[in-house]
């Protein structure tokens, strides 16, 4: 109740000249960034922590957002890379045994500006019909240089984003008991990825997106997993020819999100921008192969183009239901398989697991072969 | 994968009357059946005994049999029509059932009938106590400590292992018939003798009180591909403890984090696909509010009343999408129907919540135990939907017509904080919200309220912060700031100005959200809305696109199902949306009920989901501009709103707004009568007490009274002194009823009931109904025969000729519903409804006549003459129809069952047949007597009635029965030549009547007393024994008398042919 009696003012000021006014929560200031939305109903805390929404402003679709508060153990991965964040209702008085705090604590503690009590329907439709669009979060009134500001978001472009998100230095993470080795590309990794791998016996040694080929070899892998991570795939281009060498490594690949999409480059293939992409935990992809419907959960603006794969040594093994963009791709030729999807969960559907399965089972395949 | 091709004729079997637990759900779910069958150019064939029904309609199968859903009966259905299949997962459990034992007798088998949707090793896993815990154990997901026991002594052994508390649930019962939570062993002894005699198999499940839980649920879906999905999440407000069907329920769940979430996902999916559902499924779960320890308490493997809720919170059709995934498709090519272009196999993403609140029959049952558990109580609810839980929360309130618009009741209000917190102490209420509101308005504190009630306090936390707005609201000036707040938190402008005590600033109209399935992801063109005070109207954008040159025209629906006012006026609602389609006008619905046909989008050209007050509707229709409303299919809910509607200048179609209230108003109505010379009881209308008692006398006892306002007989009862007048108007003050008290002489002749259509000119009577019942017991309540069986020629004239005085005088244009009663030869009118009624589907049905489509024709000015109608009585058909009243006083502690003016039955069943004893003896079965052709009769009967009882009695021994009577009755008896016994009355020691009853002798009670309704009252405990030990009980001699005819005429069920109704 507090909240909408008191909140301070604070706008949305978007590309095409509309402005939502609400309030504000969060940092104050004025933040630039690419709008997107997701429709996940829970997992905003894993949406916040999701290095893949580096430099966009973030809004929920679903209208109560903190219900549950935060917690460190839900963070997937240490930082918040998100813009901006729109919701109509946060939650100042969160309910679980695990909270820590609230959302507003959040987004004061790393410094993110949000937006709340605007319509966010009525910009989720502008979103769909427009396309996606850059735009502004301001707690100082929009009116008063909106020219200006007009000019610095159309201005906005989401660039660099792996090389701000990705770590510096390697990291090695032990599992219980050793089974596998696993080089884990950090191109803005979410943290359940490294756990998957950990919980089936995978050493984990993290290394930084621009990694080389001879890097890798070095570290002797039984296999080599590419993360998720933000922004335009192809402005990668070292990063897509150091895997060009490393997938000559015959070592079993398993690629995630971006990490799908900078294989796929790697290989001559080609991604395009979706209108307003596939942001939420409700996503259905069909996998080719079985005929199966899987639910999974998505968060990409970008996607491979599925003709531009070249079909002696690629095909597209999973695509989306509602409009057949390619979403998993196997390679002949190459021991490698990547999705578009997120198999990791956190959040979303947990139903798309075994494919860290099917990555160890390649894996423990190739180190047999080896022997 | 496609239809199969071994499948053309399809037998449905719907889930029969409606009783607690068991409601309009199942109309919905067989009616989307059917409608998906029949798309798929299948044969259908229909078995419902359920005449108020839409899926019973001739337009929705090619085979309708309106008949007794036993085993022999659809055994009979299966040999005369000869399906190859049987979709047994939207009828219920009553389908369900019997689907199982004609699967498990190998009957199926024998007739190469398929059983569809789910195969009985399916159900035998989800429905067995035992299978269902080793199936969960199989997959590791964790359930209660529980054991199947089939003794009181096995049940009190494993209590003591696990310790108490317990919960008793029996095996195969609906709603959770019989069951309970036992403290010790004494309540464990009493609640597990009744809940194994319940059980059709004599087990129960013993199992460790989680009390305190959250009670979470999910909807899942499956096809024979393995794809598995979840519709939706549910949360209680009420933890586990309370039957999910009196639970408050918000969807999606809220208080879960994303961990939580998926856990319990992931367990949902993994049940279903063990289970192997090929189909719709619930899931019930139990989550430790403090850690991730989960335990499943239930799944359903059919569709269910969860799953009519899941539907309308998301849009996504889950029984038509069940129904398709039976005959073969796969989730992945059956169509998205609200985006047209994405496909079934998604999960529904929201961007609103959603509310339902239970709706309770405790207004009228005074002295029922209003006490809340694991058995469920309420006879329907009420869905509301909201960008904020508050928002929903003041809408889902005012939808179930509490008297009150906001979470303030008087009574609450006017206790001390001690008070409040010793109820709240006491176990849970119906209206537990309310009572914790005034808590937390009083300063209680949320930690505090939550240490009692185990109520999460994100929900406590949300009421607070209603609390603060309405302490904000009367603090200084009513800002426009204030107001637009208010309006967002499902304030109404009257309530505001009531709070604040001041004019409002200023008028704000809602505008209309699109319920789409995806959030808003893809773009829908699915009509279906809700309001929300926020920037963008869709509904004016939907309205616009459409850019139809037809005219609009609002239907409002009937709201929550309740004693009174049940599933028939949907069937009226939707029935003439259908007729406005066919005429070219766009039909709108609005309507608040999520179990209804009339709520599933695509019945209208347009639907609004929301309450139905004044100023809910009057934002409605600024959205909507229609060329004119109809309000007289929506029972009372929506004659209510006439008044107001009229007064804002919108066009009433049908009978005029003041010509309703001439037959409202009493002194009108009284002018009205004189002018047309129709004589009715004599009576007075009263204020208070003083005056009752007066009026009383000078009427002479006894005397009928009720408010003036009445539905289903609403707080009416017959005083047979002054003693009886003064409780009543005490009970009627107390429930702050405005409106004065009607006070009658009580003629006790036969009650007639007549359904006319009229034109403004002429009028059309398809059936005159007799009552077997006399006036005094309710007509909802009353077995009625079509046609009357026993009018003379004389009789029937005048009430055609009154019929058409009334008729044209009150300028009816549509339906009217008329109740005489005839005294003495001569004939009275009681009451006149000018609207639809109770009877209209039934008579609709067995006439042919499609009442609610000419209704609506005439509505807009087609004659009955131009569509081929007779002024007067239709001619009565070959078949004699007689409709049942079902109760569900199982489920109802401590109410009275015996009948009287005031409605006590939730649903109907009925009996067609070529004679009136034939056709009662359906009905009877089909109601669910078990009519056994010996053993004994118990009769106690008050001493104005002890005459007549003689030639029942006299019948009954005849017959072979061994009779027994209290005191007076037996020697009355005996003194007129009849053998009885004596048996003791409670207060004269044991062994008395409750022993006799307990002792398995008794087949019959027949049971009347003066006076009734306390529960401490002999008769009232005989009767609730009765009840309990599911012993036939007959409290009024005419249903007695009709009972012991039908015995002696020796028919039974396998000699009396089925009756096809599309046939009529």
């Amino acid at each position: 109740m507090a909240l909408i009696k008191d909140g301070k003012p604070a706008s949305l000021v978007l590309a095409d000249g509309q402005i939502f006014t609400g309030r504000s929560f969060g940092a104050e200031g004025t933040v630039i960034g690419e709008v997107v939305f997701t429709t996940g109903m829970t997992a905003y805390q894993e949406t916040l922590t999701d290095p893949s929404y580096y430099g966009q402003i973030v809004t929920q679709t679903f209208p109560l957002i903190g219900n549950y508060g935060v917690n460190a153990a839900d963070h997937e991965s240490a930082q918040s890379y998100v813009g901006g964040y729109i919701v109509r209702e946060w939650c100042n008085t969160p309910s679980n045994f695990r909270c820590e705090g609230t959302i507003d604590s959040f987004l004061k503690a790393h410094n993110i500006i949000g937006l709340y009590n605007i319509d966010t329907r009525r910009l989720t439709r502008s979103l769909r019909e427009a396309g996606v669009m850059n735009g502004a979060i301001t707690t100082s009134d929009p009116q008063e240089h909106l020219p200006e500001l007009l000019a610095q978001i159309r201005a906005y472009a989401v660039r660099d984003a792996v090389a701000n998100v990705t770590g510096t230095e390697q990291r090695i993470y032990q599992p219980e008991q050793v089974r596998r080795r696993v080089v884990l590309f950090d191109f803005g990794y979410k943290r359940n990825i490294r756990q998957s791998l950990l919980e089936r016996g995978c050493e984990v040694i993290v290394v930084p997106a621009q990694t080389t080929a001879k890097e890798v070899a070095a570290l002797h892998p039984d296999g080599i997993m590419l993360s998720n991570g933000p922004g335009d795939p192809s402005e990668n281009t070292q990063i897509i020819e150091n895997l060009r060498e490393i997938a000559k490594l015959a070592i079993p690949m398993f690629g995630i999100c971006l990490g799908h999409q900078l294989m796929a480059l790697s290989q001559g293939a080609r991604t395009e921008k979706l209108k307003y992409g596939h942001r939420g935990a409700n996503q259905p992809v069909i996998d080719l192969a079985s005929g199966r419907t899987y639910v999974t959960s998505q968060n990409h603006g970008y996607a491979v183009i599925g003709d531009s794969l070249d079909p002696d040594n690629a095909e597209v093994s999973h695509i989306n239901a509602n409009d057949h963009t390619c979403e998993g791709v196997r390679y002949h030729k190459l021991n490698a398989f990547t999705v578009q999807f997120h198999p990791e969960a956190h959040g979303g559907p947990l139903d798309t697991a075994y494919l860290f399965d099917e990555f160890t089972a390649r894996m423990d395949a190739y180190k047999k072969e080896a022997e | 994968m496609g239809l199969r091709s071994d499948i053309k004729k399809v037998l449905v079997i719907g889930s029969g009357p409606i009783i607690i637990g068991q409601a309009a759900e199942f109309d919905y779910a067989g009616t989307q059946a059917c409608r998906a069958l029949k798309q798929e150019g299948l044969e259908v064939v229909l078995i419902n005994s359920n005449p108020a029904t839409i899926m019973t309609d001739k337009a929705m199968a090619d085979k309708v049999y309106i008949e007794p859903l036993t085993l022999d009966v659809v055994k009979s259905v299966i040999e005369l029509e000869k399906p190859d299949s049987i979709l047994s997962t939207l009828g219920g459990q009553t389908g369900l059932t019997l689907s199982m034992q004609l699967a498990e007798e190998g009957f199926l088998d024998s007739h190469h009938v398929k059983l569809l949707g789910a195969d009985p090793e399916t159900i035998h896993k989800a429905e067995d106590r035992q299978a269902f815990k080793d199936t969960m154990e199989k997959i590791g997901e964790p359930c209660i400590p529980s054991k199947v026991v089939e003794t009181v002594e096995d049940a009190v052994a494993f209590a003591g292992e696990i310790g108490y508390p317990v919960i008793v649930r029996p095996a195969f019962t609906l709603g959770g018939t019989g069951g309970g939570i036992a403290e010790d062993e004494a309540q464990l002894r009493d609640i597990s003798t009744n809940g194994l005699r319940l059980s059709p198999i004599t087990q129960v499940l013993i199992e460790k009180c989680i009390s305190g839980w959250k009670e979470i649920e999910f909807e899942v879906i499956r096809d024979r591909k393995g794809n598995v999905i979840t519709v939706c999440s549910m949360e209680n407000f009420d933890p586990v403890g309370v039957h999910t069907g009196d639970s408050i329920v918000i969807a999606p769940a809220v208080t879960l984090s994303d961990r939580e979430y998926q856990m319990l996902r992931t367990a949902s999916l993994n049940i279903i696909s063990e289970l192997k559902v090929e189909g719709g499924c619930n899931c019930q779960f139990a989550l430790h509010p403090e850690s991730m320890e989960y335990a499943v308490i239930e799944v359903n493997p059919r569709v269910s009343r969860s799953s009519a809720l899941a539907s309308k919170a998301t849009g996504y059709p889950i029984a038509k999408v069940a129904t398709r995934i039976a005959i073969g498709y796969t989730l992945d090519e059956i169509i998205n129907q609200v985006t047209g272009k994405t496909y079934a196999c998604f999960e529904p993403a929201l961007d609103y919540v959603v509310i339902k609140f239970p709706k309770w029959a405790f207004d009228k049952f005074v002295y029922a135990k209003r006490t809340l558990g694991t058995q469920m109580k309420a006879t329907g609810e009420v869905m509301a939907i909201g960008t904020s839980f508050e928002q929903a929360m003041m809408k889902a309130v005012r939808s179930t017509e509490l008297g009150v618009d906001s979470l303030n009741m008087k009574k609450y209000e006017a206790m001390t904080v001690e008070e409040l917190l010793g109820r709240l102490q006491g176990g849970v209420e119906d209206e537990r919200a309310f009572q914790v509101f005034a808590a937390l308005k009083k300063g209680v504190s949320v930690a505090k309220i939550h240490e009692i009630t185990l109520i999460d306090e994100w929900f406590l936390d949300k009421l607070l912060n209603l609390v603060e707005l309405e302490a904000w609201l009367a603090e200084d000036t009513l800002t426009e700031q204030k107001y637009l707040t208010a309006k967002q938190y499902g304030y109404l402008d009257k309530t505001i100005e009531r709070l604040s005590g001041q004019k409002c600033p200023m008028h704000r109209n809602a505008v209309y959200k699109m319920v789409d399935t995806c959030a808003g992801e893809f773009k829908a063109e699915t009509p279906y809305f809700y309001s929300t005070y926020d920037e963008e109207n869709e509904a004016k954008q939907f309205i616009e696109r459409k850019h139809s040159d037809k005219k609009k025209v609002i239907v409002f629906g009937s709201g929550p199902i309740r004693i009174g006012q049940g599933i028939e006026f949907d069937y009226c609602s939707v029935h003439c949306v259908w007729t406005l389609k066919e005429l070219g006008y766009e039909a709108v619905i609005c309507n608040n009920n999520p179990e209804t046909v009339s709520t599933d989008f695509d019945t209208g050209d347009r639907l609004y989901f929301d309450p139905l007050t004044p100023e809910d509707v009057d934002n409605i229709i600024a959205t909507e501009q229609p060329y004119g409303v109809v309000v007289q299919f929506g029972g009372q809910t929506a004659i209510k709103l006439t008044r107001h509607l009229a007064d804002s200048g919108v066009r009433i179609l049908g009978t005029s707004a003041d010509h309703i209230d001439a037959a409202e108003d009493r002194e009108r109505f009284d002018e009205l009568l004189e002018q047309c010379g129709i004589p009715r009881p004599e009576g007075f209308t009263v204020m208070t007490t003083k005056e009752a008692v007066k009026a009383a006398e000078r009427l002479g006892y006894p005397v009928l009274l009720r408010p003036s306002y009445v539905l289903g007989g609403q707080n009416m009862i017959i005083a047979h002194s002054e003693q009886d007048v003064v409780e009543y108007m005490g009970i009627i003050t107390s429930h702050m009823i405005e409106n004065p008290v009607l006070i009658d002489k009580y003629m006790m002749g036969t009650e007639v009931e007549v359904d006319a259509i009229c034109d403004g000119k002429d009028f059309l009577i398809p059936g005159i109904m007799e009552h077997i019942e006399r006036a005094g017991v309710h007509s909802g309540d009353s077995i009625s025969v079509y046609p009357a069986q026993n009018l003379s020629k004389r009789i029937r004239e005048t009430i055609i000729e009154y019929t058409r005085r009334l008729s044209l005088a009150l300028g009816v244009v549509g339906l009217v519903n008329i109740q005489y009663v005839v005294y003495r030869d001569e004939v009275y009118v009681i009451e006149v409804n000018p609207r639809s009624s109770r009877t209209v589907p039934y008579i609709s049905k067995v006439t042919g006549i499609p009442m609610v489509d000419i209704a609506t024709k005439v509505m807009f000015g087609i004659t009955l003459q131009s569509l081929g109608y007779k002024s007067g009585l239709y001619p009565e058909g070959e078949y004699v129809a007689v409709k049942v009243p079902v109760f569900s006083f199982e489920k109802l502690q401590d109410v009275d069952t015996m009948l009287g003016p005031e409605m006590k039955s939730t649903g109907e069943c009925l009996g067609i047949g070529k004679n009136f004893e034939d056709a009662l003896l359906k009905g009877l079965v089909g109601a669910g007597y078990d009519l056994k052709k010996e053993g004994g009769v118990l009769i106690s009967v008050r001493d104005s009635e002890k005459r007549e009882m003689i030639s029942i009695a006299d019948k009954f021994a005849r017959m072979g029965f061994e009779l027994y009577a209290t005191s007076g009755t037996a020697s009355y008896l005996n003194k007129n030549m009849i053998a009885t016994n004596t048996v003791r009355k409670i207060s004269e020691g044991s062994p008395n009547t409750l022993d006799l009853l307990e002792s398995g002798k008794i087949h019959y009670m027949i049971s009347t007393s003066a006076k009734g309704r306390l529960p401490a009252r002999d008769s009232v405990r005989m009767r609730r024994k009765s009840v309990e030990r599911s012993i036939c009980s007959l409290t009024a001699v005419d249903t007695a008398n009709a009972l012991a005819n039908v015995l002696r005429s020796g028919r039974s069920m396998d000699e009396i042919e089925l009756v096809d109704i599309t046939k009529i």
